[in-house]
């Protein structure tokens, strides 16, 4: 699996002290601890590293004044966790802007009628004006339920969530949940997901984990007859497709999918939960506090998988298969085999086009990691990579990922990054929105990796195929060749790749 | 159940979701994921409901909502605020209080614009929210200076930094005192509440943040004939300031444009990545108080920058908008005034020209009717276009327009026997302009990519001319305002209009009768 390869770590070393002598001391010193190059499990462990091979720190607080990527805990609740969930309404609590930029930018696919039985694309918001803050705007909450009661009959539920002002002017969003639930006979989810709680996303990823635990989670008297190969998807946001092309290969291989968590998810999805015999983890980062509940709770294994690129979905496929015994080991090598000649045309297609190509990622999630062996069963190399929002359990996971000398970034700023980008000159850089405009100016092939840059679903088999596709239009597109004016010698030219100051 | 066993997938032509999900594979799939587990609603009940939205009945309980807000077309104040520092010379936007706001600001300027945004945060968290961000914004100022070498520090707030009322004017003092940046290094700022007005609002208080920082205590002595000015927000400032510069250089006038970020949200690709390009130079806005006139093109981005240039001691006057025939030549008009410079004859010859394009295709347009939506000047401006074309605004709505816009548009609309059935909403969303759409439908719907979703359910075609656009590219490139402009809009009118027409008479054999060649 994967390729064999070593990075420049020396040269890593040298950007790594380089961008650190532009900032202020205090700063530097907290970003050096962010920032390494990645060692092979000898040598972390002839230096006494213990077992991380990418030994940085995380999840603590950004430093101010440096363009953080980072979101806020309200990006993590309502943009990841509880927005994909589609026959729910979602209200934005707070002033308008919230709800307004993150209104249909994940793409969490789904199939409904929107805006009658079906809400993800919509924007909900209380609008808070000044005398909701003066005065307290649980009042005007109980308003917003009844009429979203009278106006969107059909919604399988709402949830609340709460931007920055709720929890400093001390609303109890709680008690208004309760009593309208009450009165409405309806799911009513409170989520204390304030922007300014914790440092990044992942603060409100956990705390939208707890509300499914505390408000969701036996509430309602489910009935469902369950069977020996239910399963629970958890961890998928559907972007671009990605859980309907996952699902599609669970089904083939014999597993019946209860439940997706939560991209295209009902609330029904999320109620039975606890009736099914194993949860197939896909993004632990927003996910693993619930999947530790309910096996605590109720006794239910859970596994972490990795669909991107053949290598992975293949081990992945049998790792699973495995949980369940022969018959579903034998339906899986099947389905493996059937696959194969898809996986080897895509490969011989792509491979010899992307071949060495040098790959730079700085997402969030699991994707800094899982794709890693996607991009090498197309022969790229991963030169450098980093997590927004990671925890030391993350970075842990990457070691067994990436190669030795890699660079490793955690919570980068714009100004590493950039420089990062400028002494490495890599082939390819995937990452988001907000680093994609400033990478192309530098002549740079850009793939954002969030929204699969409004392409997708790079998961599963057929993902595999759109995944190799993208990267190599990206790569090989003619427009790269044409930055210098011919008539500018190229002495005088800028060179490529020049970051801004 | 045996499944399909085939597979849609492959290297020669690979498919991607819109067509990869619409394979029988992922159809029968998907139909057997929501009977299965979803626990759905009947099919009838759902079209029952359907149906119901498209009511009279609906659209009074639609209309009548009191606190519930849905699909708005407004952002809040910092976005305004960020987007106005864009327009100032090597400025950084430097955001005080929670940073998961910066990051929604870059990304939504970015996917309008498709150009780098650069905004920083001071990434308050709990423990700022409990002692004041003081400490945030010490430490930020010194690394903002140090890493992106400014010029100016553009100091805006989130809601957070709001409520715990954080004094900013105190607070840059405290960081100048520390260190921070240099004493003498510009730091303008503005208190630009979420909870307050919107994203037109964080623009007007961020220029007269900085015209403040600027003006004050400095002594005026105007310059006769000379003007400034302030385009307001506008996602199509890149096409606009630059049909409006080549306007005023035609003419000989001599102006500072203050705040322009026409060349920040379009810079070239050549290998360098410019993190600052253009914007009003930090000598020229100093220079800009011995104006004698301070022109607004967008009355209510600019209220309570006008009322500061009043105080002062200049001349102003607002715009909304101005586009198509007559509002341009208002603005020419009243620049022509006061810098005492004539309109020269080439610029007449455009007007000709837009004028006389709109005489070929009137009878195309003559008693269309439109809905409009989007911030207040640039609903008056299409309104008042539109009458000129001989259209009909049915729905005029601006989800932040006050009770003053309302007003005004009403007047507008009573001036114009075109505007007689005109009806004007201010402060209601685009879910209120679903249920206008489907009982008082229209022929054509202008506003932003947030109509898609509009034009999906109600099949009204959709006109993208104002910010912002995600799922269109490069539309902001090119003027709107002017005569020039005029002529962009009427022409992306017409391209909607014909579209349709073809696409409706194009069925061989049964409405190809008149999918005529020529029209």
């Amino acid at each position: 699996m994967g390729l064999d390869y070593e990075n420049d770590g020396a040269l890593h070393a040298k950007l790594i002290e380089d961008v650190l002598s532009q900032y202020p001391d205090k700063a530097a010193k907290r970003r050096k601890k962010h920032l390494s190059v990645a060692m092979s499990k000898d040598e972390a462990t002839a230096e006494d590293k213990g077992l991380s091979e990418c030994d940085v720190k995380s999840n603590i607080k950004s430093i101010p004044g440096v363009m953080t990527i980072r979101g806020c805990a309200y990006a993590g609740s309502k943009g990841v966790v509880w927005g994909p969930v589609k026959n729910m309404v979602h209200v934005s609590h707070g002033p308008v802007g919230c709800g307004q930029y993150s209104w249909s930018q994940r793409r969490n696919y789904y199939v409904g009628t929107t805006g009658i039985d079906t809400f993800v694309t919509m924007q909900f918001t209380s609008d808070f004006q000044e005398k909701d803050i003066v005065f307290g705007g649980d009042k005007k909450l109980e308003k917003i339920i009844d009429e979203i009661e009278d106006l969107f009959p059909l919604n399988g539920g709402i949830s609340v969530q709460s931007e920055c002002p709720i929890g400093l002017i001390g609303d109890d969003i709680e008690a208004v949940s309760r009593k309208k639930a009450k009165e409405h006979e309806k799911t009513i989810v409170p989520v204390r997901c304030e922007g300014f709680r914790g440092v990044s996303q992942s603060l409100g990823h956990h705390i939208a984990n707890d509300a499914i635990r505390d408000w969701v989670f036996d509430k309602e008297d489910v009935k469902f007859e369950s069977g020996p190969y239910d399963v629970n998807v958890v961890g998928d946001y559907n972007i671009g497709g990605d859980a309907w092309a996952s699902r599609i290969l669970l089904e083939e291989i014999g597993l019946r999918v209860v439940g997706n968590w939560s991209g295209d998810a009902t609330l029904a999805e999320i109620e039975r939960a606890p009736k099914a015999k194993l949860n197939l983890i896909h993004c632990y980062r927003s996910m693993n506090y619930i999947c530790r509940h309910m096996e605590e709770k109720y006794g239910i294994p859970w596994m972490e998988y990795n669909f991107f690129g053949p290598s992975q979905i293949e081990a992945s496929l049998r790792n699973i298969a495995k949980h369940f015994g022969p018959q579903i080991e034998e339906k899986t090598e099947k389905v493996i085999a059937k696959y194969r000649p898809l996986v080897d045309a895509v490969t011989a297609k792509y491979r010899p086009r992307l071949e060495g190509s040098t790959v730079m990622l700085y997402v969030g999630g699991l994707r800094p990691r899982h794709v890693i062996t996607a991009y090498e069963d197309l022969g790229m190399v991963i030169v450098g990579t980093g997590y927004e929002f990671a925890h030391n359990d993350d970075y842990q996971r990457t070691g067994h990922y990436v190669k030795n000398g890699t660079l490793v970034y955690d919570d980068v700023t714009g100004y590493e990054l950039e420089k990062f980008i400028e002494g490495i000159r890599p082939n390819l850089v995937g990452s988001g929105i907000k680093e994609k405009y400033p990478v192309q100016k530098m002549g740079i092939p850009f793939r954002q990796m969030h929204s699969w840059d409004y392409s997708g679903p790079y998961h599963g088999y057929d993902g595999f195929a759109i995944f190799a596709r993208d990267m190599d239009l990206a790569i090989n597109n003619p427009v790269w060749g044409l930055y210098r004016a011919p008539w500018k010698k190229i002495e005088d030219a800028p060179p490529t790749a020049v970051a801004a100051e | 159940m045996e499944k399909v066993t085939t597979m849609p997938q492959s290297a020669e032509k690979v498919l991607d979701h819109a067509p990869l999900f619409r394979e029988p594979e992922y159809r029968q799939m998907l139909a057997e994921k929501k009977l299965n587990f979803e626990c759905p609603h009947p099919d009838q009940i759902v079209t029952d409901q359907r149906e119901l939205t498209k009511t009279w009945e609906y659209r009074e309980k639609n209309l009548a909502r009191e606190a519930l807000v849905i699909n708005p077309a407004k952002a809040c104040q910092p976005l305004g605020a960020v987007f106005a520092a864009a327009g100032f010379e090597r400025t950084m936007s430097f955001v005080h209080g929670s940073q998961g706001c910066v990051a929604y600001y870059r990304s939504h300027l970015s996917r309008h614009f498709k150009e780098p945004s650069s905004a920083v945060s001071s990434s308050m968290t709990e423990d700022a929210a409990v002692f004041g961000g003081l400490k945030n914004m010490v430490d930020g100022l010194a690394n903002t200076y140090k890493l992106y070498d400014p010029n100016m520090i553009a100091v805006s707030t989130t809601c957070m930094a709001e409520v715990i009322g954080d004094d900013l004017r105190s607070f840059i003092e405290n960081a100048k005192n520390e260190g921070s940046v240099p004493g003498d290094f510009d730091v303008p700022f503005a208190h630009t509440p979420a909870f307050v007005g919107s994203h037109v609002d964080g623009y007007d208080g961020m220029v007269k943040g900085v015209l403040e920082h600027f003006w004050k205590g400095s002594e005026r002595s105007q310059v006769t004939g000379t003007l400034n000015i302030i385009p307001g927000f506008d996602g199509f400032c890149v096409g606009n300031n630059r049909e409006l510069k080549r306007l005023l250089d035609l003419m000989g006038v001599t102006y500072t444009f203050i705040q322009d970020a026409s060349d920040q949200f379009d810079t070239p690709s050549d290998g360098e990545y410019r993190m600052y390009d253009g914007g009003t130079k930090i000598a020229d806005v100093k220079g800009a108080l011995n104006a004698e006139a301070t022109l607004s093109l967008q009355r209510y981005n600019t209220r309570k920058t006008l009322e500061y240039c009043d105080e002062v001691g200049q001349a102003t006057a607002s715009f909304h908008y101005p586009l198509g025939v007559q509002a341009t030549d208002e603005f020419l008009m009243k620049v022509s005034a006061i810098s005492g410079k004539e309109i020269p004859e080439t610029i007449r010859m455009e007007r000709g020209r837009l004028v006389d394009a709109m005489a070929d295709s009137q009878s195309w347009l003559h008693g269309k009717k439109y809905a409009i939506y989007g911030d207040p000047d640039f609903v008056y401006a299409m309104a008042r276009f539109v009458m000129e074309t001989g259209g009909e605004p049915t729905h005029c709505l601006a989800t932040n327009g006050t009770s003053a816009w309302e007003a005004e548009m009403k007047e507008l609309l009573a001036s114009s026997p075109f505007g007689q059935d005109a009806q004007v909403w201010a402060g209601k969303d685009l879910w209120a302009m679903r249920s206008l759409l489907f009982t008082e439908p229209v022929d054509l719907l202008i506003g932003n990519s947030y109509g898609k979703y509009l034009e999906r359910d109600t099949g009204t075609p959709l006109i993208r001319l104002t910010f912002p656009i995600f799922d269109r590219h490069h539309h902001h490139r090119f003027a709107l305002m002017g005569y020039q402009g005029g002529l962009r809009v009427l022409t992306t009118i017409l391209d909607k209009i014909f579209d349709k027409l073809d696409r409706e008479s194009s069925e061989t054999g049964v409405t190809d009768y008149s999918y005529d060649l020529t029209r």
